[in-house]
């Protein structure tokens, strides 16, 4: 199908999200719409989905004007779209989702489920879609539970489908997959809108090219005429190194010591099984692998907000096994958590709180049990200037921040302190280019100082740039710690679960042996008690070839 | 839908150690204590089934060897390192100490199992349809803790109807009317004004309690014949209800509980094989997964909570003519509650609500018969039991079980 957006506007209050959009998707055409996070890029689609409306603007599908009420008359009209934030019941079957809203039925409303089973295995075999229609969607890898995000579409006879930011939560084998499920969509004559941040993928895999800057669109290229940093100029506004630049480390004592560490979670999975891991003071070790392999248990058994089940946490010597939060910040860790907004930050509080919530109750912030507001204030203004914080003043609330300064005010408060271990997860994670390059030259410059720092992350472009090692990790172990001069194909297949034995690498194989290399990196701990069997899938690049158990 | 029953081994153990414990009151008191040859005589012989001679038990004896059965079923919890078939083994336990207790109860006399069976089942009634309501409702996405309030309303409305008009479907009717229109205004405030659906539902229990006590106090009073309903008769099945202990027990009642049974079952084949139910279930775990489907997630909630309503309404009508007759003071009792915890004891699922609504009616019918066989506990006392039955059945026993994914979260569409 060819699809038209004309001028599409569209306010949240004051902000304009979408400001005049146009774009056009010829029928059979890979088309990346590319931005930065808050571009407004989810706006728009949603706007075309039928979920938002837009204040003005024409849709026109075939070249005839058409507007959706709702998401059902946008999929009437042949679109299917995956959502960035999947949109899948987990509780219910992949079957169960993708017939919802669209269910195949027998007399008395009874639920067709053998039809149901058929449709799903004749597109999955058309397309290269391994998916067990039985699974349960919860115990699926997110990789296959995409898979049933576009089956969902599929089933819907989607002529031209969405893709929000599908590659985010994929390894790069994953990725590949991804990929030439879009060819063989392409083949098939269905249109493609691809919507990512990442320069890369935009240019190995695009027919055409829409970028978006604040809610506008700032230019329309192919992949032909542009390369990375001018796409990223374009993206960004302005020139922007891609680089991190930073000296050769000089590593000394070691100051974190995790040995043997076990975390199991509420329902008795040892989400973390058996870490060994060191961080010495002036390096980089950077954490990678995909979302929900155990990483996020091991950054809060590090910050004790999470029990030990056994092994043992040394920070330059001292045991913090069983310490307490407070302790450990006592201890000199500084902690950027994953989730600003839930763990890092009290929104509803003003900047200057926020700036000392670690050390409010202490000299000199507080005496005889009274705090000295004066001097937090004081000491607000300094921190924002000091960290570049755009706010209008340290009174406001740091919910109204952006979510770039939200995330300085969390760096500016931990590393306002005496500071042995930065232990930073997903620093970056939803911020602007702007604010990327700024957390990366705190990062480094906590480095240089002296600082051992652990940064975790599923962004394999921050891994590289960042880590003087890197360690993988795969279903609660780490899989090997390697160089930073290692190829991304390698570390891709460590997150995937295939054990890379390096002399550096203290073997501590997961059960990647069995995986081999098509095996993709699964929701590991959510794959559940049932451990290997369960949520095995095919990452393998070629379509039709994986297995899904 | 697999909502997992996560039961950890310290909690295994846990049951195990109580089983022990009732074991050593079902030796000793129950047991050895019991001056020998004293004899219990269990009634089991009703009309209309065909009779069947009464079974009489040496108290001690039945005692001792129930207490050693169950004090070997604490064995196997404890030593046990699999959390696998607990349940059975703990229920096994439960079910011998019941035995022995009601054995020892009836010692030197005679007690109709097949008559407190029986109004076991029809105490468990209301609840049954209560926790339906529960579950219709909760499934969407959206907590009834006004169920309290329907039942209560539901009863006065049936009873004053049928008083008025003497026709006990009028009755019926008015109940499930009552029940529909208190669950169309939490659904009015609740999802189309995003109030607090848990404060809205108590606010309309609050209500209906000052409504009908207010109403019994000035009118009912008053006028008499306005408190005077019939009751529905049990309608014996041919057949069926000749059928020795059984047949009395399930097949010779009234319209209510053969119209709870059929409900049940109903619902449940409704939601986990239908269309219907299938999208109502995605809207109470993921709105906005349903929403991107094209399913109206606020309408499917609104016509759940009315529904659910409904459901309560009969359950209080079941509660006044389908059982004493008579409205009174605060005829609920808190019963609207205990059928919310048998929902969730039964896992959000029609059968499991099943399984601890008979229990709660097995324990307030047992509590009337304690009562009648003169047993030395204060009334009041002997009244409160089933609810910490509840209480103990629903925190020690459920474990952690998972409720629908948005139960109770408000849903705002953009
Ligand atoms: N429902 C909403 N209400 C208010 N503001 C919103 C809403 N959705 C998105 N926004 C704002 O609109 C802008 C564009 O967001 P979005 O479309 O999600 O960006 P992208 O997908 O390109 O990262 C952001 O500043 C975001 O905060
Ligand atoms: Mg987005």
């Amino acid at each position: 199908m060819r699809l038209e957006l004309d001028a599409i506007t569209k306010r949240f209050g004051s902000l304009v999200a979408n400001d005049k959009v146009s774009l056009t998707v010829e029928p059979g055409e890979i088309h990346c719409l590319l931005g930065e996070n808050g571009a407004g890029k989810s706006t728009l689609m949603n706007v075309l989905f039928g979920l938002l409306h837009a204040d003005s603007g024409a849709i026109r599908i075939d070249g005839g004007a058409v507007r959706f009420a709702d998401p059902g008359e946008a999929v009437r009209h042949g679109i299917g779209m995956v959502h960035q934030h999947f949109m899948l019941v987990p509780v219910f079957t992949a079957a169960e989702n993708v017939v919802l809203g669209f269910e195949p039925t027998r007399p008395l409303g009874l639920l067709d489920r053998r039809r149901a089973r058929a449709d799903i295995r004749r597109l999955s075999v058309e397309f290269g879609l391994e998916v067990d229609p039985d699974a349960v969607v919860e115990t699926l890898p997110v990789g296959v539970q995409q898979r049933v995000e576009i089956l969902k579409a599929l089933q819907r006879d989607a002529r031209l489908l969405i893709l929000d930011e599908p590659t985010a939560v994929l390894t790069p084998q994953e990725t590949e997959a991804l990929f030439s499920i879009m060819q063989s969509l392409k083949r098939s004559g269905r249109s493609i809108l691809f919507i990512t941040h990442k320069l890369k993928e935009v240019l190995s895999i695009a027919d055409r090219i829409t970028v978006m800057r604040l809610g506008k669109v700032v230019g329309a290229t192919t992949p032909q005429e542009v390369d990375e940093s001018e796409l990223a100029a374009m993206m960004v506004g302005r020139d922007v190194e891609l680089v991190v630049r930073k000296a050769e480390s000089h590593p000394g004592e070691p100051v974190l010591e995790l040995r043997n560490l076990r975390v199991v979670d509420e329902r008795g999975v040892a989400v973390v099984d058996g870490v060994d891991l060191e961080v010495r003071a002036g390096e980089i070790v950077a954490l990678a692998g995909v979302q929900g392999n155990g990483q996020t248990e091991l950054a809060e058994a590090v910050t004790r907000l999470r029990p030990v089940s056994s092994g043992s946490i040394r920070l330059a010597g001292e045991d913090l096994t069983r310490a307490s939060p407070r302790e450990v910040i006592r201890a000199g860790v500084a902690h950027v958590p994953e989730d600003r907004q839930e763990d890092g930050l009290v929104l509803g509080m003003t900047v200057a709180d926020n700036l000392v919530l670690d050390i409010y109750d202490v000299a000199p912030f507080a005496a005889h049990g009274v705090r000295d507001l004066a001097r937090v204030r004081g000491n607000g203004e300094t921190k924002l200037s000091e960290f570049d914080i755009r706010a209008p003043s340290a009174d406001v609330a740091v919910g109204t921040l952006s979510g770039g300064n939200q995330q300085k005010v969390v760096v500016a408060r931990e590393l306002s302190r005496p500071v042995k271990l930065l232990l930073a997860s997903q620093p970056t994670r939803g911020l602007d280019v702007g604010s990327i390059e700024y957390v990366h030259g705190r990062v480094v410059a906590a480095r240089d100082a002296g600082s051992a720092v652990l940064v975790i992350s599923s962004e394999l472009d921050e891994v590289l740039a960042l880590g003087d090692r890197i360690a993988v990790m795969y279903r609660g172990r780490i899989t090997g710690i390697v160089g930073p001069g290692t190829g991304r194909e390698e570390i891709g297949l460590m997150m995937a679960g295939v054990t890379v034995p390096p002399a550096e690498a203290p073997s501590t194989a997961g059960d990647g042996g069995a995986a081999g290399a098509g095996d993709t990196g699964d929701g590991g701990p959510h794959a559940g008690p049932a451990g290997g069997g369960a949520g095995k899938a095919s990452g393998d690049p070629a379509p039709g070839k994986g297995s899904t158990r | 839908m697999r909502a997992e029953r996560v039961v950890s081994i310290a909690r295994v153990r846990g049951m195990g150690i109580f089983l022990g414990l009732i074991s050593l009151v079902m030796l000793l008191p129950f047991g050895f204590e019991v001056p020998a040859r004293t004899e219990a005589t269990f009634e089991i012989s009703q009309a209309p089934a065909l009779p069947v001679p009464a079974l009489s038990m040496d108290v001690r004896l039945v005692s001792v060897v129930l207490g050693l059965v169950t004090a070997a079923l604490c064995g196997v919890l404890v030593l046990r390192r699999s959390t696998r078939g607990a349940y059975a083994v703990f229920t096994a336990g439960v079910l011998c100490f019941l035995w022995s207790f009601l054995v020892w109860v009836g010692r030197g006399n005679s007690l109709n199992f097949v008559a407190l069976l029986g109004l076991s089942l029809i105490s468990a009634t209301p609840i049954v349809y209560g926790s339906l309501s529960g579950v219709l409702c909760e499934r969407s996405g959206v907590v009834n803790i006004a169920i309290e309030g329907q039942f209560l309303l539901g009863a006065f409305c049936a009873v004053v109807v049928d008083s008025a008009t003497g026709s006990l479907w009028a009755g019926v009717a008015a109940g499930a009317a009552v029940g529909a229109l208190l669950g169309w205004v939490l659904a009015f405030l609740a999802l189309r004004y995003g109030a607090d659906q848990i404060i809205v539902g108590v606010l309309i229990d609050a209500f209906a309690l000052g409504f009908t006590n207010y109403m019994l106090e000035q009118v009912l009073s008053p006028h008499e014949n306005l408190n005077s309903p019939g009751t529905f008769p049990a309608v014996a099945l041919p057949g069926l209800s000749r059928i020795p202990i059984v047949g009395p027990i399930l097949f010779d009642q009234n319209v209510f509980v053969y119209g709870a049974a059929m409900l049940l079952v109903l619902v449940n084949v409704a939601l986990f094989r239908t269309r219907w139910g299938l999208r109502v279930r995605a809207v109470g775990e993921h709105p906005q997964a349903a929403a991107t489907v094209g399913i109206h997630v606020l309408s499917v909630r609104y016509r759940n909570v009315v529904l659910g309503g409904l459901v309560a309404g009969l359950g209080g009508a079941a509660l006044s003519i389908g059982s004493t007759g008579q409205f009174s003071q605060d005829m609920s009792a808190g019963l609207g509650f205990v059928a919310l915890a048998a929902m969730i004891f039964g896992r959000w699922r029609p059968y499991g609500a099943l399984g601890a609504a008979l229990l709660f009616g097995f324990a307030r019918s047992l509590v009337g018969f304690l009562g009648v066989l003169g047993v030395a506990i204060p009334a009041p006392f002997l009244s409160m039991a089933p609810y910490v039955i509840t209480i103990a059945v629903v925190a020690g026993l459920v474990g952690r079980v998972r409720p629908p994914g948005a139960d109770g979260v408000p849903y705002r569409a953009e």
